[in-house]
């Protein structure tokens, strides 16, 4: 739907009416459905948990692909190395700190 | 106005520091004296400090560089000095509360001001030039990241003289650098100096990513970047990848000091363990930030004088890539005593043991590139083998360090000290200087002196052993670190030693003063002087033209077949003198070569306005003029460019 507007600007394409609309709606469903799990107190504390923060990364993509223009034509594939670095860079480092800050924390007895 | 700031911040009752003060006074105003007398405030402002020329800059860096590390040395020697005389009752010269701000400030001053600045530094000589780049990618920015950088070193240097400096190590854990246990300005010196350097070493880190990704020259694909360049890269990701975490981190610490914030405080749900996580994160990346140039340097140098190609420039490739991702998954063998059971201290230990692996094999590539090569015994090479020495012997003590079982005995014991000096002064430190005095030439148009500068690495080599074996011992011993006093026999004699040690490695100091003066001195001996742009025989492209180069590096965008191009060049003798320096542009839509047939008066008039003309070499104090008369080349060449664009354009559409 963008292949037109990447003909004028080099590596970048904005999107359509359409596409914003679509992603609108499914952000807007996203979010209205992680705040009615919470404030229906539809499931248990864990589930809920569990059922917001996917939501929650399904938004991220929903955001990335249609807001952000994010696909896998040639003219992204900067953006879509800069983006798996950085993915891999908040695993490792938010993983990793939380592999180890939960390891002490079990050791050490501060539960 | 000034707040809590009062005259009682100003330390006027530590001798060593009003002496100081005085020194500092005395040769400042010596220096803005002789500015002044010899007129040259007006050039220092155009020419350099407002200067956007990478090569400007990263001379301005390693400047900055130098000097820092006179002042973290003389950290070095009042450390070593204190601890050889503070034994068995004896106090020392050095107060608690002046030792602690010294140790903290020697680290803090050599990681962030004197390694950095200077890895920076030669990266800004050096890559856009390896590359055929007319600068980096965002030249104002360039120059913004050095301000910030020397700005936070002077806010360091004013710590000595107002206020104090932190007194809880470089790296400032909580508790101890909270509010509560430190309510002093000496944090806040550090939070601020740390964040401006930071920021300043992100965007350079930025601007270095985009140079190398997309100003290469035509042809230059990935596997034809010099290995420099490679190390510059994998260096350049990893500034982006963990600067941002510093960053953050010190900027939590501020919020728990300044606004009251538990985010590494004892209470409120603090956690310390979290602080020296996210410090490591970027900590740990940050040492093979500082290494991986040197193994750069070291590449360069090796097979420029071994006369034979680098040794398996694909294996080192992917070692420097292998060394890149994995010094990013080992950050917690800082801290394997904190309490982490044994599934996250075997990762990490096993994380940190792997990486031997790919050092390992560059070595051996180094080893090979010598092998059977024609080796010049210079300074340089000297700098390379005392490094192949030192940092093997650094290599196995960190691996000994990795098994978290050592790790307990040997945690911030002496023996980390002697370690981690190990492998930074004898890669990172041996390395800049080996590229300084390597690419000195290029940069200044003179060799460096080679006597001094042997003499300066038999002092630093032999007083690096001197110096650290002694605290490798006392580490077994159990000495710790950061200790101010002690009552042990046994550790005094190996800190006398070691105070010997820092002696000599002070005399290797004085001899490298020498050396820059020499040289200096001496740049206009034609055996000094560099006509040919190519002193050494070298085999990359920096090395295709003039010393000092123009402003705008490549008049002619130089087109690339395969590694070493130049070198190749050389030997079929196409790179004759004149195909390298009669005036010539490049088309910036086919990137093919323009010859300029323009009649000879313009550029002789050209000459006359800007005295030496810019394509032509100019001794260094003609560098004044030749930045104003390049910067008339390129208007010179713009402009026929465009009245000639009739002749150019059959060539353009044949290609």
């Amino acid at each position: 739907m963008s292949q037109a507007s990447t003909h004028q600007h080099e590596g970048e394409s904005h999107g359509s009416f359409a596409s914003y609309i679509i992603g609108f709606v499914i952000a807007a469903i996203l979010t209205v459905a992680a705040f009615a799990i919470v404030e229906m107190h539809l499931m248990s504390p864990g589930m809920t948990f569990g059922v917001i923060s996917a939501l929650a990364v399904v938004q991220i993509f929903v955001h990335l692909i249609y807001f952000l223009h994010m696909n896998s034509s040639s003219s992204q594939s900067w953006n879509n190395t800069a983006f798996a670095f950085a993915v891999i860079c908040v695993l490792i480092i938010i993983g990793g700190t939380i592999f180890i800050i939960h390891d002490v924390s079990m050791n050490m007895m501060s539960r | 106005m000034l707040g809590k700031l009062t005259l009682s911040a100003i330390p006027l009752d530590v001798p060593i520091l009003v002496g100081t003060f005085s020194g500092v006074v005395i040769v400042a105003l010596a220096v803005l004296g002789a500015i002044t007398y010899f007129g040259k405030w007006g050039y220092l402002w155009r020419e350099w400090l407002t200067s956007v020329d990478h090569k400007r800059l990263g001379i301005m860096y390693i400047v900055l560089a130098l000097v820092m590390l006179f002042r973290g040395f003389a950290d070095a020697i009042m450390m070593r000095s204190q601890l050889a005389l503070a034994y068995n009752g004896n106090p020392g010269y050095l107060p608690p509360h002046h030792y602690d701000q010294i140790f903290s400030a020697h680290g803090t001053i050599m990681i962030f001001f004197m390694a950095m600045a200077f890895m920076t530094g030669l990266l800004n000589v050096i890559v856009p030039l390896q590359i055929g780049a007319r600068d980096v990618a965002f030249p104002f920015l360039n120059s913004l990241s050095f301000w910030m950088t020397t700005i936070s070193a002077v806010l360091i240097n004013v710590s000595l003289f107002i206020g104090e400096f932190a007194q809880c190590g470089w790296l400032v854990y909580p508790p101890l650098s909270e509010q509560q246990f430190s309510p002093g300005v000496g944090v806040d010196y550090y939070i601020w100096a740390v964040q401006l350097a930071g920021v300043g070493t992100l965007l350079t880190g930025v601007n270095f990513f985009v140079t190398i990704v997309k100003m290469r020259a035509p042809g230059m694909g990935w596997m034809q970047m010099p290995v420099f360049t490679w190390t510059a890269f994998v260096t350049v990701v990893l500034i982006m990848a963990v600067f941002p975490v510093l960053t953050v981190t010190l900027g939590e610490l501020a919020l728990d000091r300044y606004l009251g914030m538990h985010f590494f405080t004892n209470d409120g749900g603090g956690s310390v363990q979290l602080y020296l996580s996210l410090i490591w994160t970027w900590g740990h990346p940050e040492v093979y930030i500082l290494v991986l140039p040197a193994f750069g340097v070291f590449s360069e140098i090796t097979q420029t004088f071994s006369r034979k190609p680098l040794f398996g420039y694909r294996v080192m490739v992917y070692a420097t890539l292998a060394i890149g991702v994995l010094s990013f998954i080992v950050w917690a063998h800082h801290f394997f005593t904190m309490g982490a059971g044994p599934n996250v201290n075997a990762f990490f230990g096993v994380a940190t043991m792997i990486i031997a692996v790919p050092t390992g094999v560059k070595i051996f590539n180094w080893l090979f590139t010598m092998y059977k090569g024609r080796i010049q015994f210079n300074g340089m090479m000297y700098w390379v083998m005392g490094f192949m020495i030192t940092f093997s012997i650094g290599g196995m003590t960190g691996v000994m360090l990795a098994m978290p079982a050592a790790d307990f005995v040997l945690h911030n014991s002496l023996f980390l000290i002697a370690h981690f000096h190990n492998v930074i002064i004898g890669g990172v430190y041996f390395g800049y200087v080996a590229g300084l005095n390597f690419w000195w030439p290029k940069v200044l148009g003179f060799k460096m002196n080679e006597a001094w500068g042997k003499r300066a690495f038999w002092c630093w080599f032999v007083g690096f052993y001197l110096a650290f074996v002694p605290l490798y011992i006392a580490g077994f011993e159990g000495m710790t670190r950061r200790m101010n006093h002690y009552d042990n026999a046994d550790w005094h004699v190996q800190m006398q030693i070691a105070a010997l040690g820092a002696a000599v490695i002070a005399v290797g100091v004085v001899c490298q003063l020498m050396q820059i003066y020499v040289s200096i001195r001496d740049r206009n001996l034609p055996e000094s002087r560099d006509f040919t742009g190519d002193p050494w025989n070298a085999r990359t492209l920096e090395w295709s033209m003039s010393s000092p180069p123009p402003a705008y590096n490549f008049a002619i965008l130089p087109d690339i077949h395969g590694i070493d191009t130049f070198h190749t060049e050389k030997q079929l003798g196409r790179r004759s003198y004149e195909a390298r320096f009669s005036p010539r542009s490049t088309c910036r839509k086919t990137r093919l070569p323009v010859s300029l047939s323009v009649p000879s008066a313009s550029y002789s008039a050209l000459q006359r306005s800007g005295t030496s003309g810019g394509l032509q070499h100019s001794p260094l104090p003609a560098c004044s003029r030749q930045s104003s008369c390049a910067a008339s080349t390129m208007m010179w060449i713009i402009m026929s460019r465009s009245a000639k664009s009739n002749a150019t354009r059959p060539i353009m559409s044949a290609h």
